[in-house]
């Protein structure tokens, strides 16, 4: 069945696969969860509060992002990002144009100076994409953890005279994290798997790197099985691990 | 900087001469919404009977179930995609490959799109069929063949209808989740709705016309299909029968 194909080119092309195109995804992954979590944490705070001023713009970010497609989302930021960018850094260039009005200039060229739409690049790009896309998905998560944590310790914390925010660091949020581990920890596999999704950018991830490699040697099949087969054992084992966790946090509480 | 708006785009000549770009995206949701129901099909009969089996007291049936959602769950869609356009061909004997490579360009890649989106989706409708299963008191089951019910009728009487009814709230999300993956299909060149305002906006260089009306489609569509899911749930519900509050999950 496999005569005919030439699974030497997976070896030749390993160490571009996994120094660029790896390296890329598990950067991306670890950058998108860490800001996901964060942003996502924020969002479902601000949809709890009874402020229509906080919980309606959460509501609505976090359904938007949830009734999209994700690779219509990595098209959004992709054109997006470098108008926002130019138009918020050209304000900021203007309000003070020595100090960090300057570093901006650096970083992003005169385009700042002159208000045009600003060069982000292609990672920066994909972080932010990934960054708020996931966040509406962790918000929902860690939504779940903080309704799961019982009144009476959010009384309890009030009673000590805690304010809102140490009354979420100290009290709710420790828990709600510990409560919804294992959930979080699910979805940032299935972000893992999601970053795939880059390719419709033409960037260099794990599989993008092998697209390459596949379309350069003309060895769809032997490159796209490997893929395959990478990340069905990176999922694998840290969804097992992820059932392991699940089952000791279990017998703790 | 100023971004040219022109909201009039949409009733502009599209350059393949055959409408306007309104008609692209219309033509691009009816490719959206045939993939999704097409795959839709395989996914929930397919994921019922695999999600079933993983119930049943036979342990090699449910370790072959779990393998197969296992192998399904934990390769990207996207990956999974190309498989089915790419490497199934060249694998499969000669002549059936041959016959798929050959098929006419809408076709060519609407199929693997379809089986690509129902397989993928299946092993996550079976994980809800397994959970509403096992979400229902063991009593129900005994109960059934104390009655005399063979194994297969308790499942068709007693315990299906009830599972079916308690997971509907997440097989309505899994059924809105195949119609926003089915964009995926746009690497393998279906001219889905999303591939639709990416062409439009690389023919007309309306970028924020393009995807907002993109966006806007899929908002419809997704409220669409929750009005519509929770008017199926109230016609079916068993007065007396609370359905259980599901636990968060992690999803895309």
């Amino acid at each position: 069945m496999f005569s005919g194909f030439d699974f030497d080119v997976i070896e030749r092309s390993l160490p571009y696969l996994f120094r660029e195109g790896m390296t890329f995804t598990l950067t991306l992954t670890a950058m998108a969860m860490t800001g996901g979590i964060v942003f996502g944490t924020l969002l479902a705070m601000a949809r709890l509060s009874s402020a229509a001023l906080f919980n309606v713009p959460a509501a609505t970010y976090v359904n938007l992002m949830r009734s999209v497609p994700l690779v219509l989302v990595i098209f959004w930021f992709y054109f997006l990002v470098p108008w926002i960018g130019g138009w918020v850094f050209h304000k900021i260039y203007l309000l003070n144009p020595q100090g960090i009005g300057s570093v901006l200039v650096q970083l992003f060229g005169n385009a700042v100076k002159d208000g045009q739409t600003i060069q982000v690049g292609a990672f920066w790009s994909s972080v932010i994409t990934f960054t708020l896309f996931e966040a509406a998905y962790y918000a929902e998560i860690m939504r779940a953890g903080i309704q799961s944590i019982a009144r009476g310790q959010v009384s309890a914390g009030q009673a000590l005279g805690l304010n809102y925010w140490q009354n979420m660091g100290h009290i709710v949020l420790p828990q709600a994290f510990r409560n919804m581990l294992p959930v979080l920890l699910t979805q940032t596999i299935i972000l893992f798997q999601d970053t795939s999704l880059v390719y419709v950018l033409s960037i260099t991830d794990f599989l993008g790197a092998a697209a390459k490699i596949a379309q350069r040697d003309g060895r769809l099949v032997e490159m796209y099985l490997f893929v395959a087969v990478v990340y069905f054992v990176v999922s694998y084992t840290l969804s097992y691990g992820v059932k392991h966790l699940q089952q000791r946090i279990a017998i703790i509480r | 900087m100023s971004y040219n708006w022109n909201w009039g785009i949409f009733w502009q000549p599209a350059p393949d001469g055959t409408g306007v770009y309104f008609g692209w995206l219309i033509s691009g949701l009816g490719w959206t919404l045939a993939t999704a129901l097409m795959a839709w099909v395989i996914a929930l009969s397919l994921g019922s009977a695999v999600g079933t089996l993983r119930t049943t007291p036979v342990a090699w049936v449910v370790r072959l179930g779990n393998a197969y959602v296992e192998v399904f769950r934990n390769v990207p869609l996207l990956v999974q995609m190309f498989l089915w356009y790419f490497v199934l061909p060249e694998l499969l004997p000669k002549a059936l490959g041959d016959a798929m490579k050959q098929m006419v360009p809408p076709w060519a890649s609407f199929w693997p799109a379809v089986l690509c989106l129902g397989f993928y989706t299946s092993a996550r409708v079976s994980e809800q069929v397994r959970a509403g299963i096992q979400s229902l008191p063991s009593g129900q089951r005994m109960a059934g063949t104390a009655l005399g019910l063979t194994l297969p009728q308790a499942y068709r009487f007693v315990l299906l209808p009830q599972a079916f009814r308690i997971i509907l709230p997440p097989l309505t999300s899994e059924f809105m989740n195949i119609i926003k993956n089915s964009a995926v299909a746009l690497t393998i060149g279906l001219m889905e709705l999303t591939a639709r305002a990416r062409s439009m906006q690389e023919f007309s260089f309306q970028v924020f016309e393009a995807f907002t009306a993109a966006t806007v489609i899929y908002i419809l569509v997704t409220l669409i299909v929750v009005f519509g899911m929770r008017w199926v749930e109230k016609r079916v519900a068993v007065p007396g029968l609370i359905s259980a509050a599901g636990a968060p999950q992690a999803g895309h």
